[in-house]
């Protein structure tokens, strides 16, 4: 087949971008070479909207040993262990097949994670839907919630926390964010970096199928009525091999054969082959005959554009072939040796004894394009004039039931309990606190995890937004006792090409980066989802950000459950009413303009460090942070689950018991404390608000 | 006291029961589905997780391993074999408990923490057990278990009930069945009362940090009971 510009255009490629192909290449590309080209430069793959941006991030720190770049992050956690943890969208797929879809999310990102070396150790997701009104949300959560447990309770990886929420913005597009945490020694860290010229490039795993072809291409585009036709696009799921791909690379990696390691993941064995090449900075020479098919008579360009799951590709040392194709056997996988490292720079594709392709690898990665895309700026919206007589007829009471039952705030106790949460032995706190914490295994350390994000707020104000998200997830996990390290991130926004949709990706990460850098919290890995919309209608920005910390004592972890009663109840943090974008501005007062809370840094760090110092020195029994909801809804969490109740004193309130109770403020947390502490305690937070159980 | 625990492609708590049993003072060797003979033991484990990845049925293929001939026998020769959630599918696929298990009545996987009435104590699992109701913690989407009206009453009849589904005061009723088994049945034994098949975890209630100690309850009386 003949390629010409309309070909490149139906692959997704715009008019320059083929131009600048040809003229890399100096000719006209096959329809294998055009294959590949789209499936790099495509914006799931080449990040070509954000990379501008993405290097502004805050990405260093004491205690990162790998930030983005690679499969996943790594950062310290001290006794030679590390851990390795990454967060990715899979929102395209999952709401065209919303089964398949969150599944192959959840095997895609635990592949990232166990490709460097080390063993998931729990998983978390953040899943957005439409209204709860729509009639697809119903099937959709349910498919995707299948999808989730079926692929990680199969793989023995507990889920151990996670986001679900529920706004008109998702109707045509939910959000499928998974993310998975690995340990692993510090010294057996594995990298996709090829080295060595003539090494032999290995195929493991599943075989080679049709499914999952032009899969990143279909996720870097928005949606339209044709969307049912794109269901060949969404990858199948196996579980079952994933496990046995997972006991079979651990153990290679025990020994000494491999030399870089890469899954196969958007763009499958196109962009596995490609950067292991690119970041060695080597060729790579493939016989696409020897690549183990399921399907006959595929074709080059299939066996490149296959999003087949469950394969990796390895550059093993020469001589090694044998000692790895013996533990694969044993796993009953597939192992072929495909092809070899070359110093030519060139990919370069054999096939029936033809070449089939061969470029350059870095006009493939280094050439791909770049764009700076315009942006607007958006500005902060005017505070809303609320009438205090609207206060006045609100009853608390009902006005408390109406958001505990509302479908962002009630329990997902539904949810949590299709994942298999305890497998592993080590979980220590499960769904439904601040954060899900995980032991490390045979030692007192744990690992503090949570996912979070705040579209309503991002959607008023960007650079707030992003700030809030980054804070939300830092106040998670102090709240059970653990010290922020660091976190991952995943961008999810409408199209780029709109000025308003990439002005608020913009803010959004200049709002993460101020904070992460403020709070020594650095982004180590993260991926970008772009084109979350359909028919012209975006999602409300919806950065998500998940948060890692370590408890170095696990018995000192907190829980949010009310412990004793007598106990006194403290408020660490200022309340000012802040009600604009408030759940009780949306819900109650039917209000949706106005700025998002105030994220002030400072605070947030110095609140923070005080109830991790306050925990340090055993004083907390519980904790808790104010988020949604406000300080009631706050409570009201902690009473249901310590099965306790609260009387409050009398406050001496500065501003409206509604505007107290409801207000949205940051940098606040809740924590009883015994009443024999009190003084104590006081001195070191030097605060007041006090409220009695 | 000497255990193993059998691993089979895609079982995913053969670790957890290792450190379970080593935990409370047994000798525990890990043995690969493909191996012909058993280590010498006072008892064996079919662990949880999903074998051969539940395709087909749950347990079916797993129950047709090569060591599963040696656990049939061993079983056969009175040995004390324990199959937990999966290794329960495994163990009724093998024939060695009567009975099937459904997916369960809701259609949705479950994980949470369940109470299990003991009734027959006069066997080397239960025997000398000091409570009558254990929580335990389950974390399966087959565990409804399902027989004839004659087998039922042939286990009836020979006391093959090892735990019920009930709640904290012992009481067994439908509100309280996690997933539609008859009878609210988590476990049996076979007629001989030395294999046991089971759907809850004891391995994940072995410390106080984590959904509750009374797995530690029924290891600990375990291996005393085998002494």
């Amino acid at each position: 087949m003949l390629v010409d510009e309309k070909i490149a255009i139906e692959h997704g490629l715009k008019t320059d971008e083929y131009k600048k192909i040809c003229k890399l290449l100096k000719r006209t590309p096959n329809i294998t070479e055009l294959g590949i080209f789209s499936a790099m430069w495509n914006e799931h793959c080449s990040y070509k909207s954000s990379r501008i941006h993405l290097k502004k991030l805050h990405t260093k720190g004491k205690k990162v040993i790998q930030g983005p770049g690679e499969n996943a992050g790594v950062i310290d956690i001290e006794d030679g262990d590390a851990i390795v943890f990454k967060i990715e969208s899979h929102n395209h797929p999952s709401f065209i097949e919303p089964y398949q879809g969150a599944a192959t999310g959840v095997g895609g990102i635990m592949r990232d994670v166990f490709t460097m070396g080390a063993r998931p150790i729990a998983n978390l997701n953040s899943i957005h839907f439409g209204s709860t009104q729509n009639k697809k949300t119903k099937n959709l959560l349910r498919g995707v919630v299948h999808g989730i447990g079926g692929y990680g309770n199969c793989m023995g990886v507990p889920t151990i926390a996670g986001q679900t929420s529920f706004d008109r913005s998702y109707n045509g597009n939910i959000l499928v964010n998974a993310m998975t945490l690995g340990l692993v020694k510090k010294d057996k860290i594995f990298y996709s970096k090829a080295a060595g010229l003539n090494k032999p490039v290995i195929y493991v795993g599943s075989k080679t199928g049709r499914d999952g072809i032009h899969g990143a291409s279909m996720a870097s585009a928005s949606f339209d009525e044709k969307i049912e036709e794109k269901k060949p696009t969404v990858q199948v799921g196996d579980p079952f091999t994933e496990k046995l791909l997972l006991e079979a690379c651990l153990e290679l990696m025990s020994g000494d054969s491999i030399i870089a390691i890469q899954d196969m993941g958007a763009a499958g064995l196109t962009s596995s082959s490609i950067e292991m090449a690119s970041k060695g900075n080597l060729g790579i020479e493939i016989n696409l005959n020897k690549v183990p098919c399921r399907e006959t008579k595929m074709t080059p360009y299939e066996i490149m554009l296959s999003e087949s799951q469950e394969r990796m590709l390895i550059v093993l040392e020469s001589g090694k072939e044998e000692i790895a194709k013996k533990i694969f056997d044993k796993w009953n996988l597939d192992f072929a040796v495909i092809g070899k490292t070359t110093n030519t720079k060139n990919i370069e594709l054999f096939f029936d004894n033809k070449q089939v392709a061969n470029i350059p690898v870095n006009t493939l990665v280094e050439n791909s394009p770049m764009y700076d895309r315009k942006w607007k700026k958006s500005k902060l919206p005017k505070k809303n004039k609320i009438d205090k007589t609207i206060f006045k007829n609100l009853k608390i009471k009902d006005t408390l039931k109406k958001i505990l039952s509302s479908p962002n705030v009630c329990s997902k106790e539904w949810i949590w309990q299709q994942y298999d949460h305890t497998v592993m032995g080590d979980t220590i706190q499960k769904p439904g606190g601040d954060s899900g914490v995980v032991r490390v295994h045979k030692t007192d350390k744990a690992i503090a995890a949570t996912v979070d994000s705040s579209a309503t707020y991002c959607w008023a104000h960007p650079l707030t937004g992003g700030k809030q998200v980054v804070c939300e997830t830092w106040r998670n996990l102090i709240s059970v006792g653990a010290k922020p390290i660091a976190v991952t991130n995943c961008l999810n926004f409408g199209s780029p090409e709109k000025e308003e949709n990439m002005g608020e990706f913009v803010e959004c990460v200049q709002g993460i980066s101020e904070a992460c850098k403020y709070l020594d919290y650095p982004v180590v890995s993260g991926n970008v989802s772009f084109y979350n919309e359909t028919k012209d209608i975006g999602i409300k920005p919806t950065p998500t950000i998940g948060g890692v910390g370590l408890i170095k004592d696990y018995k000192k972890m907190i829980t949010m459950n009310f412990k004793e009663i007598e106990n006194i109840v403290l408020v660490i943090g200022k309340t000012e009413g802040h009600i604009d974008q408030s759940l009780l501005s949306r819900l109650i007062l039917n209000e949706n303009n106005g700025p998002p809370p105030e994220v002030n840094l400072f605070n947030e760090k110095n609140n923070g460090l005080t109830l991790l110092n306050l925990i340090e020195k055993n004083f907390i029994k519980s904790a808790h942070d104010v988020s949604l909801g406000g300080i009631i809804t706050a409570i009201s969490k902690m009473c249901i689950q310590g099965n306790k109740g609260i009387q409050f004193k009398k406050p001496k309130f500065l501003i409206n018991e509604i505007e107290y109770f409801f207000a949205e403020d940051q940098g606040r947390y809740l924590i009883e404390i015994n009443p024999k502490d009190f003084k104590e305690v006081s001195k070191i937070l030097d605060k007041k608000s006090l409220i009695k159980i | 006291m000497k255990s193993s625990v059998i691993t089979f492609p895609g079982s995913n708590c053969d670790r957890d029961m290792d450190v379970a049993l080593t935990k409370f003072g047994f000798k525990n060797k890990m043995v690969w589905h493909n191996d012909q003979e058993l280590p010498k033991s006072d008892l064996i484990v079919l662990p949880g997780g999903f074998s051969y990845g539940d395709y087909l049925r749950c347990g079916s293929m797993a129950s047709k391993s090569k060591i599963m001939n040696s656990v049939i026998n061993f079983a056969k020769s009175g040995g004390l074999v324990m199959g937990i959630c999966n290794g329960f599918q495994i163990l009724v696929e093998a024939g060695l408990v009567p009975g099937v298990l459904l997916r369960n009545k809701y259609l949705q996987f479950i994980c949470k923490n369940v109470h299990v009435k003991v009734d027959n104590k006069e066997n080397t699992f239960f025997k000398n057990l000091d409570k009558k109701v254990l929580e335990f913690h389950i974390a399966h989407n087959e565990g409804n278990y399902f027989c004839t009206n004659d087998q039922l009453k042939e286990i009836e009849d020979n006391n093959q009930i090892a735990i019920y589904y009930c709640d904290l005061n012992g009481n067994t009723n439908d509100q309280i069945n996690p997933n539609g088994s008859i009878k609210n049945i988590a476990g049996i034994f076979n007629k001989e009362k030395n294999v046991l098949g089971m759907m809850p975890h004891p391995e994940r209630m072995i410390d106080e940090s984590l959904s509750g100690e009374d797995g530690s309850i029924f290891f600990k009386n375990l291996l005393n009971n085998i002494k």
